[in-house]
C-alpha cells in the first residue's frame, strides 16, 4: 500500500501539522513515511502545502506531481491541485472560502464543513483536526488509535493539555464528512 | 531493546546525530534552508546532554575558523550552512585541508549563483568535489538521499574525517533538509575524554607535556621542496581514499539497458521514474553515487560495457556528468537532464528525457 | 445638491490628506503589517525627493527582510552580499564623489556578519549615510538571535532566552562607531508614532545634508519591531519595543557635529 497525499491551504491553517500527525500515525503502524513542505518566506501569509506519503515499502520521490488524495483548504490550492489528483483518486475540501467547487468527473469528491464546525465548537485552532478526521473516515489507511498516538508524538509535551480537544475534533470530523461524488 | 524511532527533518536529524555521535562542538550562522540544525541544537541543550559546545557565530567566516581552532585540538567539530555561507567558508576549508584537520561541514544546498534562491539545488557539486577553495585538495563528500542518511552520514563522515585527517562534507539540499521522514536513532556515543584525544590525535595542540615535542599546526611552508612533499603526501592520501572509500547504491541495474545516474534528491525522483518506466516496459536502472569524492569511477566504467546509455539527472546545469563522462571514456552515450533555480524535476519529465535524449536520440 | 459625487470630484488637490511617496514604486510592500521597514523606506525616499536627488543617489540593499528594498525604492540600487554593503558604498562614493550614497541594513547584516565593513567604513570616514534598522532579531531567516537581541529575549536560536554568559551581550554598535573619529553624525530614532516618524525623517535629512558637505560618515539607527520574529501582534510588538528595547537602546542623538553628545 502506498498513499500519496497533498494537503494545501493558507499558512496558519495547520496544514503542516496535520501532515505531521498523519506521518506520525504511519510510523505508529510501522510504515515508511515522508513529509515534504513548501518552505521559505514566500509562505508568509501565503499558501502552504505539504506532500505526505505513507507506504509499506521504501518511499521513492518525496516530491510529486500526481496524488492519490488532495486535501484542499483554499481556492488557490483548489486551482493548483484539483488537476493533479490521479483519476479515481480522492479530493476532500472545506467549502469555506471556495468560490469554484471541484469540477472533475473522474475523481471521488468529498467535502467537510470543518471551519464552520470548529467555530461552532468554539475551537477555531483545531479546524485541521476535523479535516483529518474526515479524511480517515473516507480512507481508513491509518487506524484511529494510531492517529491518537501520532497526535501525542507530534505535539511537544507543553501542548499535551490540548490533546482532548484535538481528539474531539478528529471524532467530529469522522461524523460530518459528506460525499459529493463517487466514481 | 526497541528501536528509537522519530519523525524528523533532515536538518534536525543532522543535529541529533551530531549530539549522539559524541560531537564536541558546533559553530554556525543562520541561513535558509538549514537554520533548523542550530535551532534544534539550541533547543536540545547539548551542553547539558553531553557537554557539547554550540555557538552562534557572527558569520560563516567565523564559524569555519572556530571549527579550525577546535579541530586543531583534536576535537570532533562541525559546522553547517547553505551555499552562500559555504562559499564564504572556502578559505577556512582550504586551510583545514592544508593542515590535514578532521571536521564535518554540512552543505544544505540552495540554488545559485549569488544570493540565488532558497529552494533546493545541486549546483554546488563542483565546489564540493573539486576542492572549492584555493590549492590542490579534496573533501570527502557524502551525498545523502534520505533523512535517515542525513542522520547516518554524520557518524560516517566524522569517522572518515578522523581516519584520513581530512575535512568531510555532507552535500545535501534544501529538499532533504526540510523534509521529514522516519529516522532510527542510535545510542549515544560518549564524547572522548582529554586523555583519549591525546592518544587518538597525538598531533593535536593539547598542551606540550615533557614527554613530547611541541605540536604546531599550520598550512604554511615557505620551502618549496617541503611544500611539494606535503602536496604529494596529500595526493597519496586522496588516492588511498579513492581506493578504499567509494560508496554507491544500484537499483534494478542487473538487466538494465539504460541507467540513470543521480545522487541526493534527484536519486529519489529517479526511483519514481524507474517505477513509471517499468510500466512502459523500459529497462532502466538507477546508479546512485553515495560518495561524490571519491567518485565511483570504476563501477560506472564497468557498467558502461553492459548498457546502451546513461542519463545524468542533476538539479544543476550538469556538473556530475563530467565525472560520468570521464569514467565512461566515450564508450556510450551520456546526456544530462536537470532543472535549475530551485526547481525539482518531476519523475515524468525525467522519464521523458530518457526517452528523448537516450533511447530515441 | 442632488448629484452624487464622482471619483473625480473627490480626487482634488485640496482634498488630499496623504499621498504615496513619489519615489516609492507601485510594488506592494512585502513586509509584515506593522513592520518598521516600510515606514523607514518611505522616509528615505521622501528625503531624496525633497533633495531632488533621484538622479544623484545610489542605494545599497542588504541581505535581510529589506533585501528587496530595490523593488520599492525608485532609484538606482545595488544588492550587496550579506554584510558587505558599506564596502560597496565605499567604492561607489570614492568613484562617484558627487552622488549621494547610502546603505540600508538590518542588525544581523550590519552588526554581525558585516561588523568589519561597518567599523572600517566608519573609521575611514567615508562620506556615506548608513540607515540601520535594528529589530533585535534576524527577521528574514525566521527569527534567530541577532547581535542586538536583548538579554533574556527569546529567539529560535536562544529558545530559552538570550543567556549572556553563553551567547554574549547585545552589541551597541551605534555607540561603538560613534566613538570613531570618522563618524560625524550618529543618531538613534524610531518610527512607531507620528512624532517619532517626523524626528526620524529630520535625522535622515540631516544625514544626507551632511553627506553633501563631505563631513564624514552619517549614521541613522531606527529601532524597529519585528512582530513576526518576536511572535507578537504589531500593537503588542510596539509596546514591547517601548518597554524593553528603548531602555537598552535609548533614542536620541549620540554624536552631533563630530562631537559625542554628553
Ligand atoms: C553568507 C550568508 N549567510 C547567511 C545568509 C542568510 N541570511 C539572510 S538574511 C539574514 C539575517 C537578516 O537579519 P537582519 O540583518 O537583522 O535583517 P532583518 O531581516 O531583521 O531586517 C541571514 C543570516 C545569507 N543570505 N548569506
Ligand atoms: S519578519 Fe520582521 S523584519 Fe521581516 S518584514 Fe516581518 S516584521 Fe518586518
Ligand atoms: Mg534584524
Amino acid at each position: 500500500m502506498t498513499e500519496e497525499i497533498i494537503i494545501a491551504g493558507f499558512g496558519g491553517q495547520g496544514v503542516l501539522s496535520m501532515g505531521k500527525i498523519l506521518a506520525y500515525s504511519g510510523i505508529m503502524q510501522d510504515q515508511e513515511v515522508s513529509w515534504m513542505p513548501s518552505y521559505g518566506p514566500e509562505m508568509r501569509g501565503g499558501t502552504a502545502n505539504v506532500t505526505v506519503i505513507l507506504s509499506d515499502n521504501r518511499i521513492n520521490s518525496p516530491i510529486l506531481t500526481q496524488y492519490d488524495t488532495a486535501i484542499i483548504l483554499n481556492q488557490q490550492s483548489m486551482d493548483k491541485f484539483e488537476p493533479e489528483v490521479k483519476p479515481g483518486g480522492l479530493l476532500l475540501y472545506d467549502p469555506n472560502g471556495i468560490i469554484r467547487p471541484p469540477e472533475r468527473k473522474d475523481i471521488n469528491i468529498y467535502k467537510i464543513e470543518a471551519s464552520k464546525e470548529a467555530s461552532n465548537l468554539g475551537l477555531p485552532k483545531i479546524f485541521n483536526m476535523i479535516v483529518l478526521g474526515g479524511y480517515i473516515k473516507i480512507k481508513p489507511i491509518v487506524k484511529l488509535d494510531n492517529v491518537m498516538l501520532g497526535l501525542k508524538k507530534s505535539l511537544p509535551p507543553r501542548y499535551h493539555h490540548m490533546i482532548p480537544d484535538n481528539e474531539k475534533a478528529i471524532k467530529r470530523g469522522l461524523e460530518i464528512v459528506e460525499d459529493v461524488q463517487k466514481v | 531493546m526497541a528501536k528509537e524511532l522519530r519523525l524528523m527533518k533532515g536538518n534536525e536529524a543532522v543535529a541529533e546525530a551530531a549530539i549522539r555521535a559524541g560531537c564536541d562542538g558546533y559553530f554556525g550562522y543562520p541561513i535558509t534552508p538549514q537554520s533548523e540544525v542550530m535551532e534544534y541544537l539550541m533547543a536540545e541543550k547539548p551542553h547539558e546532554r553531553t557537554g557539547m559546545v554550540v555557538l552562534q557565530a557572527e558569520s560563516e567566516l567565523a564559524s569555519i575558523n572556530m571549527v579550525y581552532g577546535g579541530a586543531c585540538c583534536g576535537k570532533k567539530v562541525m559546522t553547517s550552512s547553505s551555499s552562500p555561507g559555504i562559499s564564504l567558508m572556502q578559505e577556512g576549508i582550504s586551510y583545514l585541508a592544508g593542515a590535514e584537520l578532521p571536521c564535518l561541514v554540512v552543505n544544505v544546498v540552495r540554488g545559485g549563483p549569488g544570493l540565488g534562491t532558497i529552494q533546493p539545488s545541486q549546483s554546488d557539486y563542483f565546489q564540493a568535489t573539486k576542492g572549492g577553495g584555493h590549492g590542490d585538495y579534496k573533501l570527502i563528500t557524502l551525498a545523502p538521499s534520505s533523512v535517515q542518511e542525513m542522520y547516518d552520514f554524520v557518524k560516517v563522515a566524522f569517522n572518515l574525517a578522523f581516519k584520513y585527517q581530512n575535512p568531510a562534507m555532507i552535500l545535501s539540499d534544501g529538499a532533504i533538509g526540510q523534509m521529514m521522514e522516519k529516522v532510527v536513532l542510535e545510542d549515544q556515543i560518549p564524547r572522548l575524554t582529554e586523555t583519549e584525544i591525546i592518544k587518538k590525535c597525538p598531533w593535536a595542540t593539547t598542551g606540550k607535556t615533557p614527554d613530547r615535542e611541541r605540536n604546531i599546526i599550520t598550512s604554511l611552508d615557505l620551502d618549496p621542496a617541503r611544500q611539494e612533499r606535503h602536496n604529494l603526501k596529500l595526493q597519496e592520501k586522496y588516492k588511498k581514499i579513492t581506493e578504499n572509500e567509494v560508496r554507491y547504491e544500484t537499483i534494478d541495474c542487473e538487466d538494465a539497458e539504460y541507467i540513470f545516474v543521480a545522487y541526493g534528491t534527484s536519486a529519489r525522483i529517479c526511483l519514481k521514474a524507474l517505477q513509471l518506466a517499468k510500466e512502459k516496459g523500459i529497462k532502466v536502472g538507477l546508479f546512485r553515487p553515495i560518495t561524490l569524492f571519491p567518485f565511483p569511477v570504476n563501477q560506472i566504467k564497468e557498467m558502461a560495457g553492459k548498457i546502451k546509455g546513461i542519463l545524468s539527472i542533476e538539479m544543476s546545469a550538469g556538473q556530475m556528468i563530467e565525472d560520468i563522462k570521464l569514467a565512461v571514456e566515450g564508450k556510450i552515450k551520456v546526456e544530462h537532464y536537470g532543472k535549475m533555480g530551485g526547481i525539482i524535476p518531476s519523475p515524468n519529465e525525467v522519464l521523458e528525457a530518457l526517452e528523448q535524449k537516450i533511447i530515441g536520440g | 445638491m442632488a448629484e452624487t459625487l464622482t471619483k473625480q470630484d473627490i480626487i482634488k488637490d485640496e482634498n488630499i490628506v496623504y499621498k504615496k511617496t513619489k519615489l516609492m514604486t507601485d510594488k506592494v510592500l512585502s513586509y509584515c503589517p506593522g513592520c518598521g521597514h516600510g515606514t523607514t523606506h518611505r522616509l528615505v525616499m521622501e528625503v531624496i525627493d525633497e533633495l531632488d536627488a533621484q538622479a544623484n543617489t545610489i542605494g545599497i540593499a542588504p541581505v535581510g527582510c529589506s533585501v528587496l528594498a530595490y523593488e520599492f525604492m525608485d532609484i538606482d540600487m545595488q544588492e550587496a552580499a550579506h554584510g558587505r554593503a558599506p564596502a560597496l558604498a565605499t567604492a561607489i562614493k570614492r568613484l562617484m564623489p558627487d552622488k549621494f550614497v547610502f546603505t540600508y541594513q538590518g542588525d544581523g547584516d550590519l552588526a554581525a556578519i558585516g561588523t568589519g565593513e561597518t567599523i572600517h567604513a566608519a573609521n575611514r570616514g567615508e562620506n556615506i549615510t548608513i540607515i540601520f534598522v535594528n529589530n533585535g532579531i534576524y527577521g528574514m531567516t525566521g527569527g534567530q538571535m541577532a547581535p542586538t537581541t536583548l538579554p533574556g529575549m527569546k529567539s529560535s536560536t536562544c529558545p530559552y532566552g538570550r543567556d549572556v554568559k553563553m551567547m554574549g551581550y547585545p552589541l551597541k554598535i551605534t555607540e561603538l562607531i560613534a566613538r570613531l573619529p570618522g563618524t560625524y553624525f550618529v543618531t538613534r530614532q524610531a518610527v512607531h508614532t507620528p512624532a517619532n516618524v517626523r524626528k526620524t525623517k529630520k535625522a535622515i535629512r540631516k544625514a544626507f545634508d551632511l553627506q553633501k558637505q563631505n563631513k564624514g560618515l552619517t549614521f541613522v539607527e531606527v529601532v524597529s519591531n519585528c512582530n513576526s520574529g518576536w511572535k507578537m501582534t504589531p500593537v503588542k510588538a510596539n509596546q514591547w519595543m517601548v518597554d524593553n528595547m528603548f531602555p537598552f537602546y535609548p533614542l536620541g542623538d549620540i554624536k552631533v557635529d563630530g562631537e559625542l553628545v554628553k
